[in-house]
């Protein structure tokens, strides 16, 4: 099934790179379409399977991480088309490119192999490598391009140096032998076992400096500045989600047996995640900078939630997955959405991403402005959007699994992030315009536009079903 | 009867919410036509509540809440839409009815720019606050206490005077901050109770026995409560927020959303955390007291009228939590009173220092004086207003702050004392306020020839006076109401007090339940010096 969907999408990404430029698009959309209908299909399976000699494993967390990669491609896609146009970019291997990285996602989310896991991560990381310095002309986008590439290999680097370290304990690459392995060391070690605690560190940088936590977290801001702004969003969102992927599988798997030892770490890498970007955030006078920030603090709940995820006695509490899951789900979308509106403002001249530049935005595009207004209410985490209900699910389960302490410094933590996203909020509502051109919105970042806001009302209204969705995908493969 | 009782709460909460999405669809160069559009809204959400007053059953037997409304809303978390209301917050709902559509009204000339997003975010804010009192749930309860911030933060950022962003953003995060920590202590009930229903958490209390941690949620409700009503260290918000608001926006904010505060106090921190709650009182009737009279001061120095009456919001709520945590029937009754009138007094006030604003555009009480000679309706209208607001009796201020201090009077003479210096300093600044204001010759030539009110502000004033000598005069429904409530809220904290043989006050051994306060023996002072209205008497004979 995997594969039928894994081949479609590579061959259609050969038809579109030859293809006319604004058809390029449409068929990179059409690729989405199918491979999210095949992940339909799957949908309801309730078990796992195994493919290619156990080094694939399709469950509902693949499934589950599958639809949101396939959402934030769609979206990006859609909010794209524009902006290339209007920076006279408008390629196929753009979309060819996104298309590969997605591949790449999606082999991180069911790999089940470190070869097929370091394989996959190496194809998305390349992929938006390129994507980041696409604006061939634009010195920033190729120093970021630069400056991720270097850094990314670095990680990997270190990444690869966990694995390697993961085989010499369990002389096999597939992960559930290597969880048998580090599961007998663990018991005949106790907690004291350098090459696990070695293993453990350097797989966890690695996957800390996909996800841009404090301490790794450098390269975020100037990338997200740099790049594309749809392919802003798509780092922050889409490769966000599928380093997370491979965090929980490797986590939640292979080092399980020591979890309360990387508890500590996931804790304190949170809280300097949300230290660190909410007070870099602050002062930030640049949008996408503000952006890139703030989603550092939003890695430090995120990661909160996989603190909450391990009960003092070091079972598993459901609540803190099921925050995670929700999430990330939501994320993708209101995350997303904060771009798009810049990308609304890019016109000739204007990047867009001055915080000056979002002045008057309600006389401007008075739609604009409201949905804005959403996206960055849900960030912050104010009801009634999505982000008010994950951060929610965080400070619950952090209370149920005995963190107080987080839940307290967590929480206060939302009115600094309020106080600069509002920055934004009142530079549109307030001020006066400066810039008399009117920006205007295609039909497809419309239809984007319309669809994340939709998710991000609904999952704040009427989470039920976004919240199911998280416990399927969560609690069946991990439900111990 | 149009409505069955179940889907009445529904109807009163979502009126003002459907007209603020049908108003999304007028498009915004049409003002005049959002402008009617918000009034029918305002009138319309005012109509709908009325078959309250008919239907709420204020005996003592009745269902405790009523016309309540339970349907699952996120079952995965346990979370319902659960709406109901008792005596209290009958009583809250039907002052945001009234208040609301009156500041909605007092809008039509004062507001001169998009029109469609002033309207609109009334209706919005009009529906949070409503929310807020009719919720039994705690996460619909949080929900709605939160979204209510972002339209106020709108109406004082964007139609508020010249440090607005300033006023609006400060407003925002003293009372987020506030309500963050509630969020966890409403998750870490959930953890130990099992469920958001906040009927159950009435019925179970957490008492002394849950020892560090009812405390802990007592703090964490707490800070809410107290950075919303505003009490005495939390309170700087207040005067900015009040001062760069639009007239509106003030009216709503003294009228409605302080009394958010006081209610949080009254729903949740007294009923679910009684021993807490006798423990710690000492600590908030200090800071009451402390609000009370340094209020009072601070409102003698002040240059600028808005500020001014926003400093005696200060004052005045400081007696409503006073009267809350004497603990006390008469001081929970008179409490909630106070709450109701102030919201009427301060919001009449607020409405003239907006009809003074629209005509000369400024609010320093040194540019006017001698206005009623021009004004001669207006200033016996104002004159109306401030006796009300300083506890003149036969208007609604005097029976409010008396009930309070004749109960804080059974529990220490000396808090009654501080209370009643807090009662002469607000004569004295409101009263010397009026004196600059309307008497005297006119010295500025610009007041010469300003004109009386107009049909518009007699529609939002009198309403407002009218309750205020209702309130006055034949206060007795309003205490029925509240008996039940009351004698509930005493029972949680004092069991057994009106099981006592004796009238006031109290003969609680301390030795019978260790957790309420030691009472100061009982004065015969009391009894002499305090002449008992019909109204009150009538609580303690219950």
């Amino acid at each position: 099934m995997l594969a039928c969907f894994g081949l479609a999408t590579l061959l259609l990404d050969f038809f579109l790179t030859k293809k006319e430029k604004s058809w390029n698009s449409l068929t990179a959309m059409l690729g989405v379409a199918f491979s999210g209908g095949a992940l339909l299909l799957m949908y309801k399976m309730q078990g796992q399977a195994f493919a290619f000699g156990n080094s694939i494993i399709i469950d509902p967390f693949f499934i589950f991480f599958g639809f949101i990669f396939l959402a934030s491609t769609a979206l990006t896609i859609l909010i794209s088309v524009k902006y290339m146009e209007i920076e006279k970019e408008q390629h196929g291997e753009y979309y060819a490119l996104m298309l590969f990285a997605t591949v790449g996602m999606m082999f991180l989310a069911c790999g089940n192999d470190l070869i097929v896991l370091f394989v996959a991560l190496e194809t998305m990381a390349l992929s938006f490598y390129v994507l980041t310095g696409f604006l061939r002309r634009d010195r920033k986008s190729n120093e970021a391009a630069m400056k991720y590439v270097l850094m990314g290999a670095f990680s990997s680097g270190i990444l690869a140096y966990g694995f390697s370290i993961l085989y010499g304990i369990s002389g096999s690459t597939n992960l559930i032998t290597i969880g048998n392995a580090v599961s007998e060391r663990s018991t005949r070690y106790g907690h004291g076992d350098v090459l696990t605690i070695l293993a453990l560190g350097t797989v966890a940088a690695g996957v800390f400096f996909k996800i841009a936590a404090v301490p790794f977290h450098q390269w975020a801001p100037d990338v997200y500045e740099g790049a594309p702004t749809p392919i802003s969003a798509y780092v922050s969102v889409a490769s966000k989600a599928a380093s997370f992927a491979l965090l929980l599988r490797l986590f939640l798997t292979v080092f399980w047996p020591v979890n309360l030892d990387w508890v500590v770490v996931m804790e304190a890498v949170a809280v300097l995640s949300l230290t660190v970007g909410t007070l870099a955030a602050i002062t930030q006078s640049n949008i996408k900078r503000l952006l890139a920030y703030s989603s550092i603090t939003q890695v430090g709940y995120i990661l909160l939630g996989l603190v909450a995820a391990v009960n003092p006695d070091g079972t598993l509490h459901a609540r803190g997955l099921q925050a995670m899951a929700f999430y990330l789900f939501v994320y993708a979308f209101f995350n997303t959405g904060a771009f798009a509106i810049i990308i609304l403002l890019r016109h000739r001249g204007v990047i867009g991403d001055d915080i000056d530049d979002l002045n008057g935005l309600i006389q401007r595009n008075p739609g604009a402005a409201v949905v804005m207004l959403i996206f960055l209410l849900s960030l912050a985490g104010i009801p009634p959007t999505a982000g008010f209900f994950a951060k929610l699910l965080v400070f619950w389960a952090l209370i149920e699994t005995g963190h107080t302490y987080l839940a307290v410094l967590s929480v206060l933590y939302i009115l600094p992030a309020v106080y600069y996203y509002f920055r934004l909020v009142a530079a549109m509502w307030v001020k006066e315009s400066t810039d008399p051109v009117l920006p205007v919105i295609s039909l497809a970042q419309k239809f984007a536009l319309a669809a994340m806001v939709l998710v991000t009302l609904a999952a704040g209204i009427f989470p039920e079903q976004f919240l199911r969705l998280a416990t399927y995908s969560i609690l069946i493969p991990f439900g111990r | 009867m149009l409505f069955s009782d179940s889907h009445i709460l529904s109807t009163i909460l979502f009126t003002p919410l459907v007209g603020a999405i049908l108003m999304l669809f007028i498009p915004s160069n049409r003002p005049d036509l959002h402008r009617w559009m918000g009034n029918l809204f305002g009138f319309l959400g005012l109509a709908v509540s009325l078959p309250l007053i008919w239907r709420f059953d204020s005996a003592m037997n009745a269902p405790r809440f009523q016309f309540v409304t339970d349907s699952s809303w996120i079952p995965s978390v346990g979370a319902h839409f659960t709406l109901g209301i008792d005596g209290l917050s009958y009583l809250l709902v039907m002052l945001t009815t009234v208040l609301g559509p009156l500041a909605i009204l007092s809008s039509w000339s004062a507001i001169k720019k998009r029109e469609k997003e002033y309207y609109i975010l009334l209706l919005l804010l009009q529906t949070g606050m409503l929310g807020v009192f009719m919720s039994l749930d705690f996460v619909l309860f949080y929900v709605f206490w939160e979204v209510m911030l972002v339209p106020m933060y709108f109406l004082i950022g964007v139609w508020g005077s010249e440090r607005r962003l300033y006023a609006a953003i400060k407003f925002f995060l003293y009372t987020l901050a506030g309500s963050v920590l509630m969020l966890l202590a409403i998750l870490a009930i959930y953890y130990y109770r099992g469920t958001f229903d906040i009927r159950e958490v009435l019925i179970h209390p957490f008492t002394a026995q849950y020892g560090w941690l009812q405390k802990w949620l007592f703090w964490g409700f707490f800070f809410a409560f107290a950075i919303k009503v505003p009490m005495f260290p939390f309170h700087t918000w207040l005067p900015d927020a009040h001062t760069e608001a639009p007239t509106a926006g003030s009216v709503i904010l003294a009228g409605v959303l302080l009394k958010m505060g006081t209610y949080g106090f009254l729903r949740f921190s007294v009923p679910m955390f009684p021993d807490a709650t006798v423990k710690y009182r000492w600590i908030i009737i200090v800071l009451s007291l402390i609000g009370i009279v340094y209020g009072a001061l601070v409102c003698m120095m002040q240059k600028d009228m808005k500020k001014l009456i926003a400093y005696s919001s200060v004052s005045h709520m400081g007696f409503c939590t006073l009267g809350i945590f004497a603990l006390t029937p008469l001081g929970l009754s008179g409490s909630i009173i106070q709450q109701l009138n102030h919201g009427i007094s301060t919001g009449a006030l607020f409405l003239i220092v907006g009809v003074l604003y629209e005509r000369r555009h400024t609010r320093l009480i040194s540019e006017f004086g001698g206005l009623s000679t021009p004004m001669p309706n207006f200033a016996a209208v104002y004159l109306i207003v401030t006796l009300s607001s300083l506890g003149m009796p036969l208007l609604n201020g005097f029976i409010g702050e008396f009930t309070i201090l004749r109960g804080v009077f059974e529990v220490s003479w000396k808090w009654a004392a501080w209370g009643v210096l807090g009662v002469i300093l607000g004569a004295a600044y409101l009263l010397w306020l009026y004196q600059r204001v309307m008497f005297g010759n006119i010295t500025n030539p610009a007041n010469e020839n300003l004109p009386d009110l107009n049909a518009r502000e007699y529609a939002t004033l009198l309403p407002l006076v009218a309750l205020a000598f209702w309130i006055g005069i034949y206060p007795k429904p309003l205490f029925d109401i509240l008996d039940k409530p009351v004698h509930d809220l005493v029972e949680r904290v004092h069991p057994g007090y009106y099981s006592a043989p004796e009238l006031t006050p109290p003969p609680t051994p301390a030795a019978e339940s260790p957790t309420s306060m030691a009472l100061p023996a009982k004065l015969p002072l009391a009894q002499v010096a305090v002449l008992p209205p019909p109204t009150s008497s009538r609580v303690e004979v219950r």
